[in-house]
């Protein structure tokens, strides 16, 4: 028995009634919109909000690529991309600089992204204020106050705990001069790459039913204290296959002595370099 | 030409009933720049209702409460925009709740507890921060030392003694006090009342204090009213009321007080 499905898997309606959410996330940067997320053929955490978002978006002309925690050929990168490969039949790729869609978990490409292409972030947790303030009708309210002294009050704690503000992921930045947003759990070293892409950069967050967006060449600038700047960590280490210094990288444990090797997390960046 | 202070807040007729219960009826009262006024009565009778009215927690059935800086009473708290109203409880007004763990953040350091209400106002800079909480804990006499530490780990007293450095941090100009001292035992209390009569003395606020405990007024307050069934039945200068009263429910409560 052969079974057929709609191009891209969702039916028309709801890819739709996605895109009309996304044109309003797009309309207010950083802005958390609810939507009706559908069930998916893969369990919540494993990427339904940015695969609901892909499928909205995707084309026939469309080249599709898709990364978990940098790599194209972690399990996870790889079922996702087979996944529109064959519901769509769209052309896939690991290069970033062909591709026109990047589905993306935990990175962002090292190789800068150019106008005209779409960044899509799997997100677990869209709101930023979560372990803070639990109350969702009060996180409500202070992102229409644009009150997030919250926020600072645990970088202060960071600071006085540990001498600097240690959030190595998911490090919170004010979009657009108003909404405090999370980046999805990218490392820090990624957030300076939001700022100003000339990328579409969507974020979908299947569990939690928020889409949100950041338009190309939007102001994003992560929250800090004037004499705490923004200073995120990356090892020194050259990447042991590619040599990259300013990449970031893996600690990957090679033998059972402990012994360990830092390789490029973005798979792609690092074997162009090779 | 004779001077005539202007209120910073005044209420006027409020009335408000849970469900057949009526909490207030018909209650008028006004503050002036500066002063104490010290709201007693026995549990139940209204204090705190009245106290989160004025405050614009609870919105009334009738009556509104007017407020203003500039010697004018051009705002009113149940008209007021929310935001606004948010940003008034967070600078220029203060609330001092009677367990300090409704108000303070338990998981947050000592200082960062202080200092909350400067980074919603703007500040940047974690060394003004660090600068600004130690002095407040110096002036609330908590050993500068335990700034790390949590509130978890201070004792009521100083717990409370932290929530009024949070609070104070901002200068507010009105302060609301809801049974400030009730929790504490009695040598910490009057420790506690030394330092708020310091405090309030020094920063020049306006203070609506609510307490069961008349002697906590006597101390503190300038004028008292007492209430009694969410009517205010006796009003003036604090040692007249509690020296002469003139309602037989006053008398009761002067004459119920416990000799020390």
């Amino acid at each position: 028995m052969t079974i057929y499905y709609n191009f891209a898997y969702l039916d028309e309606g709801t890819k739709k009634k996605i895109r009309r959410t996304l044109l309003k996330a797009v309309a207010i940067p950083g802005h958390q919109i609810p939507f009706a997320s559908r069930e998916m053929p893969l369990p919540y955490g494993w990427g339904t909000g940015g695969i609901q978002v892909t499928a909205a978006v995707i084309g026939p002309e469309d080249i599709l690529k898709v990364i978990d925690q940098g790599s194209d050929d972690t399990t996870n990168a790889v079922s996702i991309r087979n996944f529109f490969r064959s519901t769509t039949g769209v052309r896939t790729t690991t290069s970033t600089r062909e591709a026109t869609l990047i589905q993306t978990r935990h990175r962002i490409p090292e190789t800068p992204l150019h106008a005209g292409q779409i960044l899509v972030y799997q997100v677990p947790m869209p709101e930023p204020l979560f372990k803070l303030e639990p109350r969702v009708s009060e996180t409500i309210a202070l992102h229409a106050m644009a009150d997030y002294s919250l926020m600072y009050l645990k970088l202060y704690d960071q600071i006085t705990r540990y001498g600097r503000i240690a959030i190595g992921y998911e490090y919170p930045v004010i979009v657009h001069d108003r909404y405090l947003t999370s980046p999805s759990p990218i490392p820090a070293y990624d957030v300076p790459k939001m700022h100003m892409s000339p990328a579409l950069q969507l974020f979908g967050a299947g569990r939690e039913k928020r889409l949100y967006a950041i338009p190309p060449y939007t102001r994003v600038i992560p929250l800090d204290f004037t004499d705490y700047p923004f200073d995120p960590v990356n090892t020194r280490q050259p990447c042991a296959l590619c040599g990259a210094v300013e990449s970031y990288k893996d600690e990957i444990v090679i033998d059972d002595a402990g012994n360990r090797q830092f390789i490029c997390s973005d798979t792609d960046f690092c074997e162009h370099r090779r | 030409m004779s001077y005539r202070p202007v209120p910073i807040l005044m209420a006027r007729d409020l009335t408000l009933s849970f469900g057949t219960l009526c909490a207030l009826e018909s209650v008028s009262l006004e503050i002036y720049p500066g002063e104490v006024l010290a709201i007693v009565g026995e549990s139940g009778s209204g204090k705190t209702t009245l106290l989160n009215t004025l405050y614009g927690v609870l919105a009334p059935g009738a009556g509104e409460v007017r407020f203003g800086e500039n010697g004018e009473l051009d705002r009113c708290v149940q008209t007021l925009p929310r935001q606004q109203l948010r940003h008034l409880h967070r600078s220029a007004w203060g609330y001092v709740h009677q367990n300090p763990r409704d108000a303070l953040r338990m998981e947050i350091t000592a200082g960062g507890n202080i200092v909350e209400r400067l980074m919603a106002a703007g500040e940047k800079h974690y060394g003004t921060l660090r600068e600004k909480a130690l002095f407040w804990l110096q002036k609330v006499e908590i050993d500068p030392k335990r700034i790390d530490d949590l509130p978890t780990t201070f004792s009521g007293g100083m717990q409370q003694r932290l929530q009024i450095a949070r609070t104070l941090i901002s200068h507010p100009y009105l302060l609301f006090m809801d049974e400030p001292t009730s929790g504490l035992d009695v040598s910490v209390q009057a420790g506690l009342l030394d330092l708020l009569r310091n405090l309030v003395s020094e920063q020049r606020m306006a203070v609506i204090l609510v307490t069961h405990d008349l002697a906590v007024a006597r101390l503190l307050a300038g004028r008292i009213a007492v209430m009694q069934r969410g009517r205010i039945i006796e009003t003036g200068v604090t040692d007249q009321v509690l020296d002469d009263p003139q309602h037989p429910y006053t008398q009761l409560l002067v004459s119920s007080v416990l000799p020390a």
